[in-house]
């Protein structure tokens, strides 16, 4: 089973590499962009688990370890 | 003063740490292996010092706050006893979640090496009793992500009670964002936790004790925690 976990700063928090890559995609002539926020993707595979346990056994993986609930949040996707 | 030096991959002021608290202690700190499950016992002191832990990778701290010889700290700092982590130190207690708030980006996206002056907000921890309250000091950072933030509930918590430790500020003393290198919030560059026991902060007072470094500002923080332990036992 894959699954994907994005991770994201919250809203208010400051991103100075979201920014710095904002004002560079600016540099290179990349029209239109007004906002930049980076994030994480972790791509995982899991196995022996159904649907709703493989979807806890990834929050409690993004709960311990991936974000930090302090300033990030994250979403959890099971791709089948 | 018995200490332990807390050694984790990629960790690479543990000796700077170690030199420190043998010259002001005395005594040559325990180094201890990220894998240990305990600390040596009768340790006083449990040092978490700066570097690279894990390369920095998923976040500064991250991996090495989950380590096994974090649990042995935790209980440590809950039976009261003194904790001291200092830049990547600092980060991984936070991770731990032994002190709220993160370590972000700096504000300028440098990393930042070099003196700077910090304000002591309060002498009367353990860890600052060599200082006088709103004395100024000279001590040297060196780091990529120190920029304290948290939501503004806890920094108002914090600045409630006192809990800020050290701030950035001008060699006079004042407050200003052109000396707040890495843009904290409140230019925070070191916080306390509720009891009063562990210490975080992204400057490295170990760097300062000797004369032959041109400054020995640091000195006060282990001579203060010296101290303070003579006292207690």
């Amino acid at each position: 089973m894959k699954a994907r976990v994005t991770v994201t700063l919250k809203a208010g928090i400051l991103d100075p590499q979201g920014k710095a890559i904002e004002g560079a995609l600016r540099a290179l002539g990349v029209e239109g962009v007004t906002s930049v926020r980076q994030g994480k993707i972790f791509d995982i595979e899991l196995e022996g688990l159904d649907r709703g346990k493989a979807e806890a056994v990834l929050r409690e993986a993004a709960d311990k370890l991936l974000a930090n609930t302090v300033i990030e949040n994250y979403r959890v996707d099971v791709l089948g | 003063m018995k200490a332990a030096v807390l050694v984790f991959p990629g960790i690479n002021r543990e000796r700077d740490m170690a030199r420190a608290l043998t010259l002001i202690s005395g005594r040559q700190p325990a180094m201890i292996w990220h894998a240990q499950r305990e600390l040596p016992s009768g340790t006083d002191l449990v040092v978490i010092p700066g570097g690279f832990s894990y390369g920095d990778y998923l976040r500064c701290g991250a991996i090495a706050a989950r380590s096994p010889i974090m649990d042995a700290v935790r209980r440590h700092a809950a039976a009261g006893g003194l904790v001291l982590g200092v830049c990547n130190g600092f980060q991984i207690l936070c991770e731990a979640g032994l002190l709220p708030g993160v370590l972000m980006r700096n504000g300028n996206l440098k990393f930042i090496c070099r003196d700077v002056f910090l304000r002591v907000e309060r002498s009367d921890t353990p860890f600052t009793r060599g200082y006088n309250a709103g004395q100024v000091i000279r001590i040297p950072i060196a780091h990529g992500e120190g920029n304290y933030v948290a939501d503004a509930a806890t920094i108002a918590r914090l600045e409630e009670e006192g809990r800020v430790i050290f701030r950035y500020v001008s060699p006079e003393g004042e407050t200003d964002p052109v000396w707040n290198h890495n843009g904290a919030v409140n230019a925070i560059a070191g916080i306390i936790n509720e009891r009063g026991n562990v210490l975080g902060m992204m400057p490295h007072p170990e760097n300062h004790v000797e004369d032959a470094l041109g400054c020995t500002d640091g000195r006060g923080l282990f001579a203060g925690l010296v101290d303070y332990l003579a006292k207690a036992a």
